[in-house]
């Protein structure tokens, strides 16, 4: 095929996407005018049924908490996943030739965490974790919810790294932990669920008491649990995930000035 | 004469966040391009709030500004070729 044909081979194919997609968006509804009948009346429904005032976590943990509970374990198997293949490989390295470290330029040492850099993440773990908290366990009063509070709870973990403290990062986060904490959040989820299959229920339904005042913490039942449960299984996925890539990181950097002492030393 | 107010900032961000893509396909250096995508999610972040939907913003802001950027980050340092 010439240039030349493959440049009309182009242009009409061009044309046609233009054509497509001015014409589907000559179909559009008008901007802001959404013409479905779900998002209505589920405004309209959504805090008399469930006391959430947080709509969106109403949608997220109760009339679609089917669809959650299954992203819920997309995450939990991309965690699980991640920590079999990295650690296999943390094996399998051993035996290898010693590599040359992959992030530092040779012959001159790794640059130390400046105190500024120290200062700023150690000021800003604590409010990083309310936040995490306060995002998990509010997602019946405020737009938040679990996902979002755990990954901020997370963040506080990956601050504590940043200031220089990665001993104190495994100390507070070790694996078993962790994996716990993973199992414990996403099986709980599933358990709220089957909490109310063993009551007659369908699976996921609101079970608990739906408390009086819409938007109070003791309020919606279910939502703030599932939330709470999610917000544990999503940090301590995240942090699982950032600390086995870190690790990674750090064995292959401890592993340049000695290689034997270092050898077994990844824990 | 709000209603004007939210128009005009809406179109002002949707431009931003075009032009925030084209930089983050247009970047080659690779931990620079991250360091790009993590402001354009925090301009995608502000899209979503402009547009009234703040539990998305948080969302886009936890994962697409920092743990993305972080995860990315992470992964270049580990397969880096010695140069």
């Amino acid at each position: 095929m010439t240039p030349r044909q493959r440049r009309w081979l182009f242009a009409i194919a061009i044309a046609g996407f233009v054509a497509c997609y001015l014409w589907a968006f000559a179909g559009l509804p008008g901007f802001g005018h959404y013409p479905g009948p779900y998002g209505p009346e589920i405004l309209k429904r959504a805090v008399g049924e469930t006391h959430a005032t947080g709509v969106v976590s109403a949608v997220n943990f109760e009339y679609r908490a089917f669809d959650t509970v299954g992203e819920e374990f997309i995450l939990f198997t991309a965690a699980a996943g991640m920590s079999v293949v990295l650690r296999r490989l943390r094996g399998e390295s051993e035996h290898e030739p010693v590599q040359p470290p992959v992030d530092a330029a040779r012959g001159r040492d790794l640059p130390a965490t400046t105190s500024a850099v120290r200062f700023a993440a150690l000021a800003l773990i604590g409010p990083t974790a309310v936040i995490g908290w306060w995002l998990a366990t509010h997602a019946q009063a405020n737009p938040s919810g679990g996902f979002q509070g755990g990954v901020v709870l997370a963040t506080s973990f990956m601050l504590l790294y940043l200031s220089g403290e990665s001993i104190t990062f495994r100390r507070l986060s070790p694996t078993t932990l962790l994996d716990a904490a993973e199992a414990m959040g996403a099986g709980g989820f599933a358990a709220v669920g089957l909490a109310a299959v063993a009551q007659g229920l369908p699976y996921l339904s609101n079970f608990l008491p739906l408390g009086h005042i819409p938007g109070a913490i003791t309020s919606s039942g279910t939502i703030a649990l599932i939330s709470f449960l999610v917000g544990i299984e999503v940090a301590s996925a995240f942090v699982l995930i950032t600390g086995e890539l870190l690790e990674q990181t750090l064995l292959v950097r401890q592993r340049k000035p000695e290689p034997e002492a270092a050898r077994g030393g990844g824990g | 004469m709000r209603g004007a107010v939210l128009d005009v900032l809406q179109a002002t961000v949707l431009v931003l966040v075009a032009a925030g893509a084209t930089l983050v396909v247009r970047t080659r250096d690779r931990v620079r391009l991250v360091l790009v995508l993590s402001a354009y999610g925090m301009l995608l972040a502000i899209l979503f709030f402009v547009f009234q939907a703040p539990d998305v913003t948080l969302s886009e802001l936890t994962v697409g500004a920092v743990a993305l950027p972080l995860i990315l980050l992470l992964t270049i340092a580990k397969v880096r070729k010695p140069q």
